[in-house]
């Protein structure tokens, strides 16, 4: 659960009537949401580190695409797959 | 046993490894206080590939495993008898706690949800107006912008029914009980990198100062940690003891400030109990006054006895880097990861769970009692 995995912003929106900047971020075909509050400049089309739903800092496109591959192949994405298995009612929800 | 070539970056892995051979004279034991690194260094066979004179020692830095029982046994009573949404990060689960775990709790039907994120945990309580909502905030310096940030959402929100029961835990301080143990053998560190990419790296000055250890900022993967690992023999070879930033295409020595002011707008710095090891001073956080109605500790009011730590479990000697998971008479026997007697069998983060998953790449023979 340490981990801080590189996605790529995929789309940004506001949440909660303006107050939380949130986006959609891809992890190779895995897309979750994570909020941008702590790199307020982060735009479409960044990279991002994300940390159990938060970017934490903005990465260059390389490296994030080097580090992912490195975690796509030691299996270390579970994380982020394993918990769509566990939730199915969030996909019934409309929360992603 | 694995092969350099499966690494992503092999020629460089070599070179660095061809260096620490070459730079290395005498014995030295390192420390990688995080769990992550923990976990890289077996799975990718690493401890193997380094020279003798190399110890690598497994640090304190797994969340889950230093959680205190008396927490595990709280959130089970929060969800067992106050009828509450518990979430979770699902490495919490199979804890085990004096009793049960929070996965038995779930298996006789108390509604423990496993997350991806506080921030879900925040939307749960919305949706679901009539529960409490708690969510067990476990984590280092890289979770708790985070767990921060679900208390500033709820609070916006004006939500009653969220509340976090927080476990968290500071590296620099770990650092500091883990070289006052008179016990310890170790003469260099390498500090978690994602935790400085929060928190910058200015708090490791004071500690090289104080104990004179190298302390070198390394990331996880292999050829991090490898570089990592030449830096600190480089500085220990040359009589030398400063900070040092292998991660710097992550770390920035100032870490994130929007991060950091999330973190103290909600948390302040305590001292704290570390599961296995004993009350280090100023070494977690707790929730502030301020935010007193987000802190399931305060909100619920539940007090539990604390419960005896399981005996046989030697766990505090393997977090202090002053014993390794096979000097455990348990180890693979008594305690495997389907029935853990501690923590640090249950989280991959755990070295004993990644000695135990990847034993089969590690060469035991080699290990022991090096
Ligand atoms: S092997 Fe099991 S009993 Fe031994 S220290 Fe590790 S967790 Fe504790």
């Amino acid at each position: 659960m340490c981990l801080a995995i590189p996605g790529k912003i995929k789309s940004i929106e506001s949440q909660y009537g303006g107050l939380v900047r949130m986006a959609k971020v891809a992890f190779g075909g895995i897309v979750k949401e994570a909020s941008l509050e702590m790199v307020p400049h982060a735009k479409e089309g960044d990279f991002v580190l994300v940390h159990v739903g938060v970017a934490i800092s903005i990465v260059d496109e390389e490296e994030a695409q080097k580090t992912f591959r490195y975690l796509e192949e030691i299996g270390e994405l579970e994380e982020l797959r394993e918990i769509n298995d566990y939730l199915p009612d969030r996909k019934a929800q409309g929360a992603e | 046993m694995k092969f350099l070539s499966e690494y992503r970056d092999p020629e460089l892995a070599e070179k660095y490894l061809e260096q620490i051979q070459k730079t290395v004279t005498r014995p030295w034991t390192i420390m990688e206080v995080c769990g992550g690194q923990t976990h890289s260094l077996v799975k990718n066979g690493i401890l193997n590939m380094l020279p003798k004179e190399v110890r690598m020692v497994h640090g304190p830095g797994c969340p889950v495993c230093v959680t205190p029982l008396n927490l595990i046994d709280k959130a089970i009573f929060l969800a067992e008898e106050k009828g509450v949404i518990l979430c979770s990060f699902g490495d919490m689960l199979r804890v085990p706690g004096s009793e049960k775990s929070l996965l038995a709790a779930k298996a006789n039907g108390a509604d423990i949800r496993i997350l991806y994120s506080p921030l879900e945990a925040v939307k749960i309580a919305r949706e679901n107006p009539d529960r409490e909502v708690v969510f067990f905030a476990v984590g280092f310096e890289t979770t708790a912008p985070a767990n921060a940030l679900s208390v500033i959402h709820a609070h916006r929100l004006e939500l009653p029914n969220y509340s976090i029961l927080a476990s968290h835990v500071l590296v620099p301080p770990a650092i500091e009980a883990v070289m006052e143990d008179e016990e310890s053998q170790i003469q260099a560190f390498l500090a978690a990198g994602h935790v400085c990419t929060i928190m910058g790296i200015l708090e490791y000055y004071p500690l090289v100062e104080r104990f004179k250890v190298p302390i070198v900022v390394t990331g996880f993967e292999p050829v991090d940690l490898l570089q990592g690992i030449l830096m600190a023999v480089r500085q220990l070879e040359n009589g030398e003891a400063k900070v040092e930033n292998q991660y710097a295409r992550m770390v920035r020595e100032e870490g994130n400030p929007k991060a950091q002011e999330a973190i103290y707008e909600v948390f302040e710095v305590t001292d704290r109990l570390w599961r296995g090891m004993e009350v280090i001073p100023m070494s977690g956080y707790e929730v502030k006054e301020k935010y007193a109605a987000y802190d399931a500790k305060r909100k619920f009011n539940v007090n539990i006895a604390e419960a005896p730590e399981n005996k046989e479990c030697i766990a505090g000697e393997i977090m202090k880097g002053i014993k390794k998971p096979f000097d455990c008479p348990h180890f693979g026997k008594k305690c495997k990861p389907e029935n853990p007697l501690g923590a640090p069998m249950v989280s991959s983060e755990g070295a004993c769970a990644a000695y135990y998953h990847f034993s089969g790449i590690i060469n035991e023979s080699e290990l022991q009692g090096t």
